[in-house]
């Protein structure tokens, strides 16, 4: 899960790296209300997670509070790259000597994480790598060490950072492990006129396995732009809303995600991806079917299951018993094989819906489904 | 042969009194695994009776008890342990692995799925350090048709063969072992959909590069990282054997997590077009759909075998 900006911030401040004093406002004015506690002068900053928010007008400064009001409004329900701006962050400007780059990532072929820092903070860090890759320190942690004042003091040195930043990078990994993030980024770091290090801006993105044990976060900050999507989450189905007009249903992650590409080379286009996971119950399959039937671009629905430890009658009993719950106005595609496959057919062919229909294999299933879905 | 796994390895299974740990380590005795301990400090001394399960007695499966012992090092002081299988729960994984590295254990399968990532971090770095092979977390274990079965792959969609499989897919991997059933497979290797994993693809094609009884690798990647593309330049450098790939998640959009916690798009890296190229630059026949796979492999066992007369 991505935080967003004001999020991140205030992780940082929690962890004792300074910022930049913040508020958060859905209102242009309170916006004015809060440029005024601030100082009058304030940045005003879109809070959408995506990057590229200055290039697209997201960030300007308001030169005091009746100022910060006009522009929280402006940028109050813009979209910037298909995320609609929904709260604005004001905050104290900031008197700039220099900008660094710091971010710890995980770096999946070592399988550990890595630090990455720069003397050039401020702009896009895979272009100063790609023009310039010895001003980018990459360095390796161990995971039973950490990042101690020695190595911190080893990351600032590789990549030219004041002494006054290693104080900066302990904190930062402490950000990074005690709130189970896969990625913690400063872009910019900053040195002011004073001579104080502040996190300017800074990009979280916590793990989602570690829920069990970070309670605090729940299900908040978790945006699923589509109502669907919202809606399969809450029932604790894998489902990702895609655009397109055939509802994939399947077992696995890795056989629905083919299941996707298979119908999209029989030219139709996958209207999301459903994963019913091991052990498929009826519920879960009604579950699935409900949430797809009511996708209104959905033409053909398509059940590919390679049962496993997911036995196939398991899965054809699912969908017998769904067809009681949900009216089927469209035509479902089924391919059973694996596991009791033979048995699950025979309750399919017994049951006999008429839009219903069985195809043996993936590939002449995927192409029936398109078929239907195109010619609808 | 085989790789990692034979009909010699012991395993003892780690939360095997828990409901899935019960569930399969009975499907693992019915494919012949010798299966020689549990694991469970609160039930040690304890045994516990397996049945043949329906519909499998024909396949090797003769009722079982099996002794459940109080840590992975009593375990294997008492049978002689190689392998263990954890079944235990996402947050007691860690603690669990590294258990059995600190036992001295030779091979860790993790079935378990939704490990935070920081964990698997972890005790894939002190395995490491510890000599031990992790295969997994978040994978469906590895299977030597005819030997032995570590995890959770079925048993029954297959046979003994010449091919090796390796694959971050669960499902993937029974359909391509159903698909080649007539040609049978060396060993099947899950290695998991996670980002961080303890066994690579690399490590499986230099294992079936050096076993003598694989003939041919199917290579099953799927979205997010770059593995594949590693894997690519590995075949390229050291792999002599013929290698036929697939690639999931071609209509993936970036930013969505596919299923498995690693299968996302991240801007221009981990896209499954990259990963499919790598893979034929570096003389991979890639399938575009499981099956189209499945006939390209049938087509280079006759090449390969019209070769060596």
């Amino acid at each position: 899960m991505d935080l967003y900006e004001h999020q991140a911030r205030e992780l940082f401040e929690e962890h004792g790296i300074l910022v930049p004093r913040a508020e958060v406002t859905d209102s242009p004015k309170q916006a004015r209300e809060i440029a005024r506690r601030l100082g009058g002068r304030v940045v005003v900053k879109a809070q959408v997670k995506t990057g590229g928010r200055g290039k697209a007008g997201g960030v300007k400064l308001a030169a005091d509070p009746a100022a910060a009001e006009i522009t929280a409004r402006q940028i109050l329900g813009m979209d910037i790259k298909g995320h609609t701006v929904g709260t604005v962050m004001l905050a104290q400007p900031v008197d700039i000597e220099s900008e660094f780059y710091v971010s710890y990532v995980l770096d999946r072929a070592a399988g550990r994480f890595l630090a990455i820092a720069s003397a050039e903070g401020g702009m896009e860090i895979e272009e100063v790598a790609a023009k310039r890759p010895e001003a980018v320190a990459r360095v390796h942690i161990d995971p039973a060490e950490g990042v101690t004042s020695a190595k911190a003091a080893e990351i600032a040195e590789t990549a030219g950072l004041p002494p006054q930043t290693v104080d900066v990078l302990v904190r930062l990994w402490e950000v990074l492990v005690r709130e189970d993030a896969v990625l913690v980024e400063v872009n910019p770091l900053v040195r002011t006129e004073q001579g104080r290090i502040l996190a300017l801006d800074g990009k979280v993105t916590l793990d989602d396995n570690a829920r069990f044990r970070q309670a605090r976060w729940g299900t908040q900050g978790v945006a699923h732009d589509d109502p669907l999507e919202a809606a399969a989450v809450a029932k604790g189905l894998n489902y990702v809303k895609l655009d397109g007009e055939v509802g994939i249903i399947g077992n696995g992650a890795g056989l629905v995600m083919s299941t996707l590409d298979v119908v999209a080379g029989c030219g139709a286009r996958p209207a999301n991806f459903l994963d019913i996971g091991g052990g498929a119950s009826a519920q879960i399959m009604a579950d699935g079917l409900s949430v797809i039937l009511s996708d209104p671009a959905v033409k053909s629905v398509f059940v590919n299951v390679f049962g496993g430890i997911t036995a196939c009658d398991a899965v054809a009993d699912g969908i017998v018993r769904a067809l009681d719950t949900v009216r089927l106005t469209k035509p479902l595609v089924v391919r059973l094989d694996g596991n009791n496959a033979a048995r699950g057919r025979a309750v399919l062919d017994e049951h006999a819906h008429p839009l219903v229909q069985q195809v043996t294999t993936m590939d002449g299933a995927a192409r029936r489904a398109a078929q239907l879905a195109t010619t609808a | 042969m085989a790789i990692y796994l034979t009909k010699e390895s012991k395993v003892l299974v780690q939360g095997m009194t828990g409901g899935e740990g019960m569930k399969h380590t009975r499907r693992m005795l019915a494919a012949g695994t010798n299966v020689v301990g549990g694991v469970n400090p609160r039930k040690a001394g304890q045994t516990v009776d397996f049945d043949v399960p329906q519909g499998l007695e024909g396949l090797g499966g003769t009722p079982m008890t099996v002794p459940v012992f109080g840590s992975v090092r009593e375990g294997i002081e008492a049978t002689g342990a190689d392998v263990t299988v954890v079944f235990v729960p996402p947050a007691f994984a860690k603690a669990a692995v590294l258990e059995a590295t600190d036992a001295g254990i030779g091979l860790a399968v993790v079935i378990t799925e939704g490990i935070p990532v920081h964990d698997s971090v972890a005790f894939t770095t002190h395995a490491r350090a510890k000599g031990t092979r992790v295969v997994g977390p978040n994978c469906p274990g590895l299977i030597t048709p005819g030997q032995s079965n570590a995890g959770i792959i079925p048993d029954d969609i297959t046979r003994p063969g010449r091919i090796g499989l390796v694959s971050k897919s669960g499902t993937l991997t029974y359909q391509l072992m159903y698909e080649l059933r007539d040609i049978g497979f060396s060993t099947c290797v899950g290695i998991g959909g996670d980002p961080v994993v303890g066994t690579s693809h690399i490590d499986c094609l230099a294992a079936f590069q050096d076993d003598p009884d694989t003939e041919l690798v199917v290579l099953i990647g799927e979205i997010g990282g770059d593995a594949e593309e590693r894997a690519a330049a590995y075949i390229k450098e050291h792999v002599t054997k013929p290698v036929v790939g697939y690639i999931a998640g071609f209509t993936a959009p970036e930013g969505k997590t596919m299923g498995h916690a690693g299968a996302i798009v991240s801007g221009s890296s981990g896209t499954a077009r990259a990963k499919r190229e790598a893979l034929e630059a570096a003389g991979v026949s890639v399938g575009s759909t499981p099956t189209e796979t499945a006939k390209l492999v049938l087509a280079r066992l006759d090449d390969q075998r019209q070769a060596t007369p």
